[in-house]
């Protein structure tokens, strides 16, 4: 299941490990995207430290670790290709996957219903 | 680009139709304006590089200098600017500076002087909007008696920017003699206006002042042409600092020169012979014996943009100036940026760096514009 954060960040959580973006609503808010700087691999995160920043034409944007955990892999495609986070945000522009440390973290993410709810209160 | 503010945003005449296009509006300086449409920054971008962009730029502040004679308003401004306006012929624009006794920079204007009847006793200037408060108390200040400065309510701007503006335009006024910064009196589609050849894009194209209540009519007009595209302020950002042109409050401001600033052709020559603008002796010093910083146009390697206040590092490591106005460059392809480096450093070709979170971009010094110019100079055709 995919679960939201008010900063706009999307997890999908699968055995252990979690796969994080940011939402459609946020690559909209953002416009063009130019360049994303992603963590390295084996970054330990805490939960809502700063794991990647997105630039825009206009601005510098920072995406936070919505749970804890190790990043074990980035999502190398957005180096070349950072307009697919405008594309596809819940999809193949995806940031990256963490290796969960705290599962209870998840338990605090709306999900896409509310999170649907919380952005139309915006 | 945007700013946090409790007072109630003013809106232009057009604000209602922004928000039909789909206009995302955000405040800047006082005013809801449009960031940008439907199409976004980057391919309103393109669009006035390749096409024709038009921008409600009514937010700008229109005043009117006027007094009993000609050479009484030009003195007057005069006392505030270094430029030329008493050999300011009728009917031309010309790109200018308030500036304090000590020099610095106060707010840039652009000036008109009517052709016609007008211009026998007035001249008109463009004031950035968020300085128009602090020009009018500022100009009101200097002028003597007889000369007047006002601000008429009910006033709208436009700018249609881009190879295919003047092919638009002249379906609706006669603007086939205009050159750049020429102005005319004149009529669209039989509505009175004033129209210069000018902009802030780096690219050929008009400025229409007209009636708040014309507004929106002749708007509709221009979009309703197939070259036409509406910009938002975003792309007209990105448009200004690859045409090389400061934004005030970003790029220049009371804390700077002219010539720090690279616009020592703001100060005429005929001023410089007379030194009798403000600042003249701190000024004619600095353009003999240079300044201690100086703008500069900054090309990073890489995608990766460089934003106002980050710093700009020498190859020790050491500050050697900061980015004034930085982000991608959609025509250039790359980022680009502008800031204030050690003089040392201003030559351009020169390697340095630019520090974004920690890391060092490899930069060089560039010459500004990034784009080339295409204005559609008198001399030139």
């Amino acid at each position: 299941m995919t679960g939201y954060t008010r900063d706009h960040e999307w997890i999908a959580a699968a055995g252990g490990e979690a796969t994080v973006g940011i939402s459609h609503y946020a690559q909209d808010q953002l416009g063009d995207v130019v360049f994303v700087e992603l963590p390295q691999v084996g970054k330990q995160l805490r939960k809502g430290d700063v794991a990647a920043v997105v630039e825009s034409v206009k601005a510098a944007s920072e995406v936070f670790a919505p749970v804890s955990g190790e990043v074990v892999a980035v999502n190398e495609t957005l180096t070349g290709d950072p307009a697919l986070v405008n594309r596809s945000p819940e999809g193949d522009g995806w940031f990256m996957r963490l290796r969960v440390t705290d599962p209870t973290e998840l338990e605090g993410l709306m999900d896409e219903a509310s999170y649907k709810a919380f952005v139309d209160t915006i | 680009m945007t700013e946090a503010t409790d007072a109630p945003l003013r809106e232009t005449p057009l604000a209602s139709l922004h928000r039909e296009l789909g206009g995302r509006m955000v405040p800047f300086a006082g005013y809801a304006m449009p960031v940008q449409y439907q199409a976004g920054i980057m391919a309103e971008h393109r669009h006035t590089r390749t096409a024709a962009g038009l921008f409600d730029v009514s937010h700008m502040g229109q005043a009117q200098l006027r007094g009993p004679d000609y050479a009484t308003v030009a003195a007057a401004l005069e006392k505030v600017t270094p430029g030329d306006f008493q050999n300011l012929a009728p009917g031309r624009m010309r790109y200018s500076l308030l500036m304090t006794p000590e020099g610095t920079i106060v707010d840039d204007i652009m000036v008109v002087r009517p052709a016609g009847k007008s211009g026998e006793t007035c001249l008109n200037i463009v004031f950035n909007a968020a300085r128009v408060a602090v020009d009018e108390a500022f100009v009101g200040t200097h002028l003597p008696s007889a000369v007047r400065l006002e601000l008429p309510p009910h006033r709208a701007m436009l700018a249609l920017q881009g190879p295919k503006a003047v092919d638009v335009m002249l379906r609706h006024a006669a603007v086939g003699d205009l050159r750049f910064m020429d102005s005319v009196a004149t009529t669209f589609d039989g509505i009175p206006v004033a129209i210069t050849r000018s902009g802030y894009t780096g690219e050929d194209g008009f400025e229409i002042y007209l009636s708040a209540s014309d507004a929106e009519a002749i708007t509709r007009t221009l979009l309703a042409e197939p070259e036409v595209k509406p910009i938002g302020l975003g792309a007209r950002d990105s448009l200004r600092l690859e045409a090389g042109l400061p934004l005030y409050g970003h790029d220049i401001d009371e804390t700077t020169t002219p010539v720090e600033a690279d616009l020592g052709f703001a100060i005429s020559p005929r001023r410089r012979a007379a030194a009798d603008f403000p600042g003249a002796i701190r000024i004619l010093d600095e353009l003999t014996r240079g300044t201690r910083r100086r703008r500069v146009g900054l090309r990073i390697d890489g995608k990766l943009p460089a934003r106002e206040g980050a710093a700009i590092v020498g190859e020790g490591g050491e500050t050697i100036g900061r980015v004034t106005s930085g982000g991608f460059g959609p025509t250039v392809d790359a980022p680009v940026a502008m800031g204030y480096v050690d003089a040392a450093h201003a030559a351009p070709g020169g390697a340095v760096a630019i520090d974004v979170r920690g890391r060092a971009l490899p930069t060089r010094i560039s010459p500004m514009p990034f784009v080339e110019h295409r204005y559609r100079r008198r001399s030139a055709g």
